[in-house]
């Protein structure tokens, strides 16, 4: 009776953390991240300033951000934003680094 | 005594490192192999010594530089510093300081010198339009919003001086080309013209002034201007060079600094392809392309036009590739190291200097034998100017 219990407890908490997105749960190592910080100040900082507070692109600022939906953030880093400038960067950076860059940046931690 | 006698000294000392700070400007000196390289993140400028070749005197305190450029007076002594910020900056090669500093908008991308040298106009991207300043003082002259549309306010990119004391931009959102006379420089005269193309990205002059030519992000073309005969209005060229293709990522915006000229032929980076288009500047139509390592950004000519430098955007950014003009063909590809963000040549382009950023360095090479010759320290360094340009059109 307990195990059974168990076991479908343990069912459950498999399927909830299998739907979380993969990103939650991904770690990000500190070296990888440190290259990611500088990627975003470096190159996008070509667009949108190195400082984030915008340039040909929009500012980046945690204000500038706040309210936007971190799924559709992080959906432009990687597949970029059609007819802007704005480039799919899927290239670089794994998804779970996407989102990892998008949480610094309403964290306003970046860079 | 001996306590008077060090505190003496110390005097002295002040007093000598005064007036050799003194000395340093008032000693006559030229300024034509003097240079500002730009160590963006820090907001500093090194003065550069392009002879020796060498680092005179790190500056600070110039606010935020991520894409800053600069133009200098016409007695180069003075260079016109343009940050992100907004900040004006009025750097003394000279006396190697700040000599004025203005606040002067939000958010700016640029800036150019008249014609005559007494006006100074800045682009800015917040509010979106120019503004005009005495260059001697940085009091405002002048304010010409880039209003469009329903009363909004565009982007202004691809700012430069033209003869008459005129001023050309583009307006990157609302797809237009500006003309403003600043011959009576409180009434400034706009003649605007408008569906030129889509977002046009940066603009530049022909050297003779006479040819402005915006490029183009949101189409496949660029967009001329005869500043002789704007009444013809503006023509777009090399329309399609992208053959319909689906464009490649651009992962930095290519820049137009100055119109890459070998004889009649003219040299620019192509928008989502990886190479640069050859343009006959007679006929404005396409003769070649070269096939290149990546999305050009800068494409740039020695000054006797042998030779075309080209840089990249990431993940090629750690190349550099020399076009041999007579041949049209790539003679060197060079990996100085990654980011490199500029290249400017000495006056007459025996040499070439390029900032490599991540290795905190700016390195020059002899541009005969592909050697590097010398590096100098500087934190992340990018743009790069030398003095000639004071005395170029569009520059």
């Amino acid at each position: 009776m307990m195990s059974n219990m168990l076991i479908r407890f343990g069912r459950i908490v498999w399927l909830i953390v299998s739907l979380l997105p993969v990103v939650v749960l991904a770690d990000i190592p500190v070296a990888r991240q440190q290259a990611l910080r500088y990627l975003l100040a470096q190159d996008c900082g070509s667009c949108h300033g190195l400082t984030l507070q915008g340039g040909l692109g929009p500012a980046l600022t945690r204000e500038a951000l706040t309210g936007k939906s971190p799924d559709m953030l992080r959906a432009v880093i990687l597949h970029g934003r059609p007819g802007t400038p704005m480039a799919p960067w899927q290239p670089f950076m794994s998804e779970a680094e996407a989102a990892w860059l998008v949480q610094q940046l309403l964290d306003g931690k970046a860079p | 005594m001996m306590i008077a006698g060090r505190h003496q000294s110390r005097m002295w000392g002040v007093l000598a490192g005064c007036l050799l700070l003194a000395a340093g400007c008032a000693t006559p000196r030229g300024t034509g192999d003097l240079g500002l390289v730009i160590e963006r993140a820090a907001g500093r400028v090194q003065v550069v010594n392009t002879s020796q070749p060498r680092s005179l005197a790190t500056i600070s305190g110039l606010g935020d530089l991520s894409h800053a450029s600069l133009v200098y007076s016409r007695d180069a002594r003075y260079a016109y510093v343009f940050g992100r910020d907004g900040g004006l900056t009025k750097m003394d090669l000279l006396c190697r300081r700040i000599d004025k500093r203005v606040l002067q908008a939000g958010n700016a991308i640029g800036g150019a010198i008249s014609q005559d040298g007494r006006l100074i106009a800045v682009s800015n991207y917040t509010p979106g339009g120019i503004k005009v300043f005495d260059t001697a003082t940085l009091e405002p002259v002048a304010e010409i919003p880039a209003a469009y549309g329903k009363g909004q306010r565009s982007k202004v990119v691809g700012l430069v001086d033209a003869p008459g004391n005129r001023f050309v931009f583009s307006l990157y959102d609302a797809g237009e080309i500006w003309i403003a006379d600043l011959s009576d420089s409180k009434r400034p005269v706009v003649q605007k013209f408008t569906n030129i193309g889509k977002q046009p990205y940066d603009g530049t002059v022909t050297p003779d002034g006479r040819y402005y030519i915006a490029g183009l992000f949101g189409e496949d073309g660029l967009a001329l201007l005869d500043l002789w005969q704007p009444e013809q209005g503006v023509r777009r060229v090399l329309q399609g060079y992208g053959r319909g293709e689906q464009p490649l990522p651009v992962y930095k915006m290519p820049h137009m600094d100055y119109w890459a000229m070998a004889g009649d032929r003219a040299y620019v980076p192509a928008v989502g392809r990886h190479e640069v288009l050859v343009i006959d500047q007679r006929l404005w139509k396409e003769t070649a392309r070269v096939a290149v390592a990546g999305q050009p950004i800068f494409v740039v000519a020695r000054p006797d036009g042998r030779q075309v430098w080209v840089n990249f955007a990431p993940p090629h950014n750690d190349t550099v590739q020399v076009i041999d003009t007579l041949s049209g063909k790539i003679v060197k590809t060079l990996t100085p190291g990654k980011g490199v963000l500029h290249m400017e040549f000495t006056p007459r382009g025996e040499r070439v200097w390029l900032s490599v950023r991540d290795e905190d360095r700016v390195k020059v090479y002899d541009t005969e034998s592909f050697t590097e010759i010398a590096a100098i320290s500087a934190e992340k360094p990018s743009g790069i100017f030398f003095t000639p340009r004071a005395h170029r059109i569009g520059q």
